[in-house]
């Protein structure tokens, strides 16, 4: 764990959770896996504090929980789930575009909570979208709860870990902790419900319309004060998944931008007929017949078979590998390779290579570095002369390019000796891009920058904070006035309380906050690419 | 040989320079002698941040979640601070229950067994219940008539016995108005037992107290 990230994740944590659960969760960071005592002690806080921290924790699944073989329950932070927080707005904006408004506030709801029953997380969704419908409609759980399935069989959400059902005997002591675990098969089954219902309003004044349906709801409600028909079934998002769909979505927009609209369409009916039956960490998708892809087109795309076979064999050529062919049965079958070729002799590069470094460099170092820096990864060792004579810059300025890259780490020198005494006048100098240190330095600047930008924001609010809160008082008072019926007037005088410059400040202080949250957003993205470049690389057997 | 090259020419390096591309007689930069400035000099401005309908929704979606969580029972509050003097609008303050109990329910059976924190014995037992108590309906008829209440007893410190003890009886009908007379008992200096309101002690105060007795 790097500093950067620690100052991330307590960041995040304190943002989202208060400062109690901020400090456990340092502590725990930092110092690794500990018992509950221990935790108190380091921190300083009163147990139950801490204790109230862990349960929060624990429901979001930002710690684990284990039995060691001494009888104490150790706790373990999770680091990498917490930088997930900073891509909560992604997931939820992918399931709204997927799966609509039923499908985005689930996924709402999940996160929010860390992890709901079927029953709750549908009855909460229909309340809010009821919230938001016009007078007198209401939302029916039926609805809500198709889109729940649907999100189950595409893999978005899944099921926690279960408590085991081993009955104990009465001798032997329950275990301090459970033991959670659950078979991959059973992690998208969604229980058989029958949820009847909609959703509720808050306003007392609907219920005498929903007179007619006032039995069903008691009995609704009776059910739900005992244990719910799913209980001890929880579902929680599936952040796995959704990074696969952000891949996916990757490689499509590569194949788009390096040949036309058709092939990208072709290798995306490729990804999503593949979406479930590949595994996560998988390099290749399941083989498929150039008949199936055919069957699958979605309808618009009316092209011919030779044609779609035309494309798969252009696809199959490209020097960038993106499509490979693996037989020829059912009029040959083709793969998409997902993450980089391990062991082929020249190991192309994956889509995530291309689109990450290289749009960084010019934004800092100018349109010739970047060129340069592409020619150095295509070529991989080139001597100084060969760099100023294959980029066309002149030496002076290659020069100075090649050590401002080298003093920031992105390139480095390669000796090769011609002589067992390493004279330099008798040695070569070799510019040669080491891609997994240059993309592990700029995955640590990504988490110290948007460390910054929080910080910069929770600065800026800070620094307005008696404005902010004049602000919202007025606006109360404007609301109930509104409400109660008030003149034009009086209304107008309660806005002059805010005067013209505090106005403006107000202004600024909301562009600000929103450039910096936007640019939080983006660099998230790049922290995606990056990760998961290195992950695949990694993985390799 | 070793220290030959040493004092010589400034600037001196281990491999041949030349090779590099320093060539003889270029100004090298001048040695730093303080850490780089706080905020360097951006040479280009940055590219534009993603706009359009996808970025102004995550954008929105984002403060929106702030917010949402900030009202969450999971955002964990600090405790009230500790006034260094205790006053008296405290009583009336609806403090949440700080410390001691959970907002909301998860499934203790997939936590560990000592996370679980416990219901506090009697004595703060009866506070637990006092607090949700005056969550229940009606609640400003209840702070108005325990005002009522109160500002009686105020005033009983300086009246008459009679009254003090109807209070006692009626604060023994409900437990809050007696915790109350207790705690209110008790954070006065003096023992209010032992102002004797001189009610034993000869005529009636019900007459004027100016006239002479006789």
């Amino acid at each position: 764990m790097t500093q950067a990230e620690l100052r991330l994740c307590s960041l995040l944590l304190q943002e989202h959770f208060g400062e109690i659960v901020e400090k456990v969760g340092n502590s725990l960071l930092r110092t690794g896996p500990r018992p509950l005592r221990l935790l108190v002690g380091d921190t300083g806080l009163l147990p139950d504090q801490v204790k109230k921290a862990l349960c929060v924790l624990i429901q979001h699944n930002l710690v684990r929980y284990e039995v060691q073989p001494r009888g104490s329950v150790e706790y373990e932070a999770r680091s990498e789930r917490i930088l997930r927080i900073l891509r909560y707005p992604r997931y939820i904006y992918t399931a709204k575009t997927l799966y609509g408004d039923p499908g985005e506030l689930l996924v709402e709801e999940l996160l929010l909570h860390g992890h709901l029953s079927m029953s709750c997380a549908v009855a909460r969704v229909a309340d809010r979208l009821t919230e938001t419908m016009e007078d007198g409609k209401t939302m029916d759980y039926s609805e809500v709860s198709s889109t729940f399935v649907r999100l189950a069989d595409t893999h978005f959400i899944q099921r926690c870990p279960m408590v085991p059902e081993s009955p104990r005997s009465a001798k032997a002591p329950p275990p301090p902790a459970p033991a959670l675990a659950i078979a991959e098969k059973d992690m998208y089954i969604v229980p058989r419900l029958s949820l009847v219902g909609k959703g509720k309003r808050r306003h007392s004044c609907d219920e005498e319309e929903e007179g007619e349906h006032k039995a069903k709801r008691q009995k609704q409600e009776g059910g739900t004060s005992e244990t719910p028909p799913d209980d001890g079934i929880y579902w929680q998002v599936n952040l796995e998944r959704f990074h696969q769909h952000f891949r996916d979505q990757a490689l499509v927009s590569a194949v788009a931008s390096r040949m036309d609209q058709t092939s990208s369409e072709v290798v995306r009916t490729m990804l999503r007929m593949s979406e479930v039956t590949t595994a996560s960490g998988a390099s290749h998708t399941q083989p498929l017949s150039s008949n199936e892809i055919f069957r699958s087109l979605p309808a618009g795309y009316n092209i011919g078979k030779q044609v779609l076979d035309q494309y798969l064999a252009l696809l199959a050529d490209d020097p960038l590998e993106f499509v490979g062919k693996s037989g020829d049965s059912g009029g040959g079958t083709y793969t998409v390779k997902v993450t980089r070729g391990p062991g082929t002799s020249r190991a192309p590069p994956g889509p995530f290579q291309h689109p990450s470094l290289i749009p960084l460099l010019p934004h800092r170092f100018g349109s010739r570095c970047a060129r340069i820096f592409r020619l150095l990864l295509r070529k991989k060792h080139l001597e100084q002369k060969q760099v100023e004579d294959f980029a066309m810059i002149p030496a002076k300025e290659a020069k100075d390019m090649l050590y401002r890259m080298l003093s920031e780490n992105l390139v480095s020198l390669q000796e090769i000796p011609k002589t067992p005494d390493h004279a330099p006048s008798r040695t070569f100098y070799l510019y040669t891009v080491n891609v997994m240190a240059a993309a592990r330095m700029l995955l640590h600047r990504c988490y110290k920058s948007v460390a910054n930008l929080m910080e910069r924001r929770q600065h800026e609010m800070r620094e307005n904070k008696r404005l902010l809160e004049k602000s919202q008082r007025v606006e109360a008072i404007l609301a109930s006035m509104q409400a109660t019926g008030a003149e034009a007037a009086q209304l107008h005088e309660v806005e002059e309380m805010i005067t013209g410059p505090e106005r403006q400040q107000l202004e600024t202080l909301k562009r600000n906050v929103n450039k910096i949250d936007a640019s939080e957003n983006q660099v998230d993205e790049t922290i995606f690419v990056l990760e998961s470049f290195i992950e695949s690389t990694v993985k390799r057997p | 040989m070793a220290g030959r090259g040493r004092g010589r020419g400034r600037g001196q390096m281990t491999f041949n320079v030349e090779a590099v591309g320093i060539g003889k007689g270029d100004a090298l930069p001048p040695p730093t002698l303080q850490p780089s400035p706080l905020f360097p000099a951006l040479e280009r401005r940055a590219a534009p941040l993603p706009g359009g309908e996808e970025g102004e929704y995550m954008l929105a979606l984002k403060q929106e979640l702030r917010r949402a969580m900030r009202g969450l029972p999971y955002f964990v509050k600090p405790g009230a601070p500790r006034r260094d003097i205790e006053r008296y609008s405290d009583k009336y303050q609806l403090s949440s229950p700080v410390d001691s109990a959970i907002d909301w329910n998860p499934d203790w059976r997939r936590l560990p067994r000592e996370l679980k924190i416990r219901v506090r014995r009697q004595r703060k037992g009866r506070t637990a219940p006092l607090v949700p108590k005056q969550h229940v309906a009606l609640d400003k008829e209840e702070t108005i008539k325990k005002l009522e209440s109160l500002e009686k007893k105020e005033e009983e410190v300086t009246s008459e016995e009679e009254e003090e003890k109807e209070e006692e009886e009626e604060g023994k009908e409900e437990e809050e108005e007696e915790y109350d007379e207790e705690e209110h008992e008790e954070e006065t200096d003096y023992v209010l037992s032992y102002f004797d309101n001189g009610e034993s002690f000869g005529p009636d105060s019900d007459d004027n107290g100016d006239e002479a007795v006789y």
